[in-house]
């Protein structure tokens, strides 16, 4: 035990530390070593931003003035940023006459343009399930189908976009509130807090929601300048977006994109708290069917039949 | 008292540098694999989460896999802190301290990987109560940051005072740690009930959806922690001059059988309700057990990894419930790998990955993860083990006497560490 209380000498433990030195110098270099041909680069007041509940009107100026910025560095494109208020008295809804789609798939491709979705990697915020008839189970579905022309025999359409719950899952998970519904219905998202961590994609039984996994590529002549902040802004890379019923358009009475493009007048887009709207009609009148009812979810999207 | 506490750093730090040859082979082995998973995290860093196989479809993956698996073992130091502290059982109280070490690693473990599973792991921030912005009680992943933290705390607190008091030759005032163990016995059943309400709070998720998913956490995390703690000790016995009782092992050895075989019970509880009624909901478990056809196609890349772990979790379970056999430390040891590995790829990605196959809207897409996501994951378990092993390294001596306010910094050659003198 006497050899145990023997003082470590001076200069070995010198030569330790000196070697231990170089040793973390080393695996430092080696940890950092992909960010050198990085193009990876954030300011200051991008990493300080405060949610957007907690931003002045006048910081939000700022804000989307940094973003055009950034976007006319990155994409070239000269854009113009608004932040798009929900109107009182409004509560939106969306009806889809499954007998009327044709499954010409016009509204994704609409959907993608108008709201700047990335083109690589591939960002779509609705699919259409192609159905057998007689069914509506989606695990019957097939997501990719390809024909020359559509409808097919024996096929029906079911496209599935955000259905803007009244008690959505996605938001009750989120643990920084980067996702909340506003009081016009719409569950938006703030691309600036989200955090990544894409809770709100396992939670939501409608598979609503996009992961930007890298960087969005979108050519430039194909950029739609006219963007909301919560809405079709370009997406930073890391962050979860989904469809939002365009309400960079509809909060200023215009129709959302899909609907607008829909070539079988399938789509019926309209304010629920006004008893003479269309989408009120149909709700009285028309036989209705909620995706998943048994989640508890509450949707504002319905889908109905003709016959 | 300060005073001393700083020494105490600085000669733990001296302390940390100086051990056997296999002991800074095996500190330099895993020094270099976890530099390797960190430059391979920060590629993903860089490239973003395209680096990984995750998919909009399959969201989450490999790390929030070992995520799961790793709060189970650091959730399994109760067990041995119960016998230890409730029925001051001595065998036990020799060695609970690195039982709560490895907690502590393993619960690092569990914050690094969720860290790297951030899509903007510059936005950590938001997550800070009253600065960020933190959706508590809300959402089940605030309270998850919480009691992990705690879990964290709780655990640093207990071993820091404990190991100091010992350094300092004195006796531990109870009030100063006591009712922080029975806090961390309660803690550590939450922090496995609360992740697994990550889960079973998902009403779009069939295959976590249910209410027996929290307590077959605990049934697996008291298998598979308890079993890694009989190999741990018996290389620590090796490696240094820590005795283990033999009453100790049986002890862990009981708690292990006991463990899996409520684990096998649990596992064929809930085969029966997904298979017998064989309703629509359990495309996850076909998907997972037997593989899944869909549009001609049949998908069954998890069932080989399934399979193996039940045949594992069954010879272990075997070997167990087999008393002459398991007594025998070779035989012990088999049981115990293979059934902290059966319960990793039960518990991992056999419970995460079928969660998403199908899709809420029936679409199915495989998932395996890349390259770069293993080497990440690869990277922090060698992180892991290099906490643990330097933990023990500092603690085995303070706890044996060699290291104290009165001694030198014991040196490889002492007795403190026999490793390459025996």
């Amino acid at each position: 035990m006497s050899e145990a209380i023997r003082p470590t000498s001076g200069r070995r433990s010198f030569l330790k530390a000196g070697i231990g030195t170089m040793a973390a110098i080393a695996a430092a270099a080696g940890v950092l070593e992909p960010l050198r041909n990085s193009k990876l680069g954030t300011s200051l007041s991008a990493f300080l931003q405060q949610h957007y509940k907690r931003l002045s009107p006048e910081d939000l100026d700022v804000i989307m003035k940094r973003l055009e910025t950034e976007i006319a560095v990155r994409y070239g494109a000269r854009v113009n940023i608004k932040d798009y208020k929900p109107i009182e008295g409004v509560e939106f809804g969306y009806a889809l006459n499954l007998t009327r789609c044709n499954g010409s798939r016009r509204c994704v491709y609409a959907c993608m343009k108008e709201n700047n979705q990335s083109h690589d990697p591939g960002i779509q915020y609705i699919k259409v399930l192609e159905l057998p008839s007689g069914s509506l189970n989606v695990e019957k579905s097939d997501h990719y189908y390809e024909h020359e022309e559509v409808p097919q025999d024996g096929k029906f359409y079911m496209p599935v976009q955000c259905q803007q719950c009244k008690n959505p899952p996605c938001t009750k998970v989120c643990p920084v509130e980067a996702t909340w519904t506003e009081s016009d219905g719409i569950t938006v998202i703030d691309y600036n807090w989200c955090i990544g961590c894409r809770y709100c994609m396992a939670a939501c039984p409608y598979e609503a929601r996009r992961f930007n996994f890298s960087e969005p590529e979108i050519p430039k002549e194909e950029i739609n300048p006219e963007m909301g902040y919560l809405s079709n802004r370009i997406r930073p890379r890391g962050v979860v977006e989904k469809c939002h019923f365009c309400l960079h358009r509809t909060r200023q009475g215009k129709n959302p994109a899909c609907m607008e493009v829909c070539p079988t007048g399938a789509r019926v887009f309209g304010n629920m708290l006004d008893p003479d709207s269309e989408i009120s009609f149909i709700l009285r009148n028309k036989r209705v069917y909620i995706l998943k009812e048994d989640a508890g979810t509450i949707p504002r999207f319905f889908y109905y039949f003709d016959k | 008292m300060i005073k001393e506490y700083v020494r105490f750093l600085i000669r733990a730090f001296q302390l940390s540098f100086d051990g056997t040859r296999q002991f800074y082979l095996w500190m330099a082995v895993l020094t270099v694999i976890t530099v390797i998973g960190g430059n391979a995290y920060t590629r993903q860093f860089v490239d973003g989460l395209a680096a990984t196989g995750m998919t909009d479809q399959v969201s989450w993956g490999a790390y929030i896999a070992n995520f799961t698996f790793l709060v189970g073992v650091a959730a399994a130091s109760v067990m041995l802190v119960i016998p230890a502290y409730i029925y001051r059982n001595k065998d036990m109280h020799d060695v609970v301290l690195y039982g709560e070490l490895l907690a502590i690693a393993a619960i690092i473990m569990c914050l690094l990987f969720v860290m790297v599973d951030l899509g903007r792991p510059d936005r950590f921030w938001h997550l800070i109560p009253w600065i960020g912005k933190f959706n508590f009680p809300t959402s089940l992943l605030s309270w998850d940051v919480i009691v992990l933290n705690g879990y964290l705390v709780l655990n640093l607190h207990i071993c820091g005072y404990l190991l100091f008091m010992k350094y300092m030759k004195r006796k531990p005032t109870p009030l100063f740690y006591v009712p922080f163990v029975f806090i961390s016995i309660a803690w550590a059943v939450s922090i496995h009930t609360v992740t697994a309400f990550l889960y079973v709070g998902l009403v779009g998720r069939p295959f976590w959806n249910a209410a027996i998913v929290a307590p077959r956490f605990l049934g697996s995390a008291f298998t598979a922690g308890p079993g890694i703690l009989i190999i741990a000790f018996q290389i620590m016995e090796r490696l240094s001059h820590l005795k283990v009782s033999e009453d100790a092992y049986t002890l862990l050895r009981q708690i292990v059988t006991a463990s899996l075989l409520i684990n096998l019970f649990m596992l064929f509880c809930e085969a029966f309700k997904e298979f017998y009624s064989a309703a629509l909901h359990n495309a996850s478990a076909q998907y997972l057990f037997f593989g899944l056809e869909h549009n001609g196609h049949t998908y069954d890349l998890l069932v080989p990894w399934i399979w193996t772990a039940i045949v594992m979790e069954v010879i272990a379970a075997a070997i167990l419930i087999t008393p002459p056999v398991a007594r025998r430390r070779g035989f012990l040891n088999v049981a115990c790998v293979l059934a902290f590995v059966g319960i990793w790829i039960e518990k991992g990605m056999g419970l995460i990955i079928p969660g998403f196959i199908p899709t809420p809207l029936g679409n199915i897409v495989e998932y395996l993860p890349s390259v770069n996501e293993v080497l990440v994951c690869v990277g922090i378990w060698a992180f892991g083990l290099l906490l643990f092993s330097w933990m023990v390294h500092l603690a085995i001596p303070i706890m044996n006497g060699t290291f104290s306010k009165d001694s030198g910094v014991p040196r490889a050659t002492d007795a403190a560490i026999k490793g390459e003198v025996s």
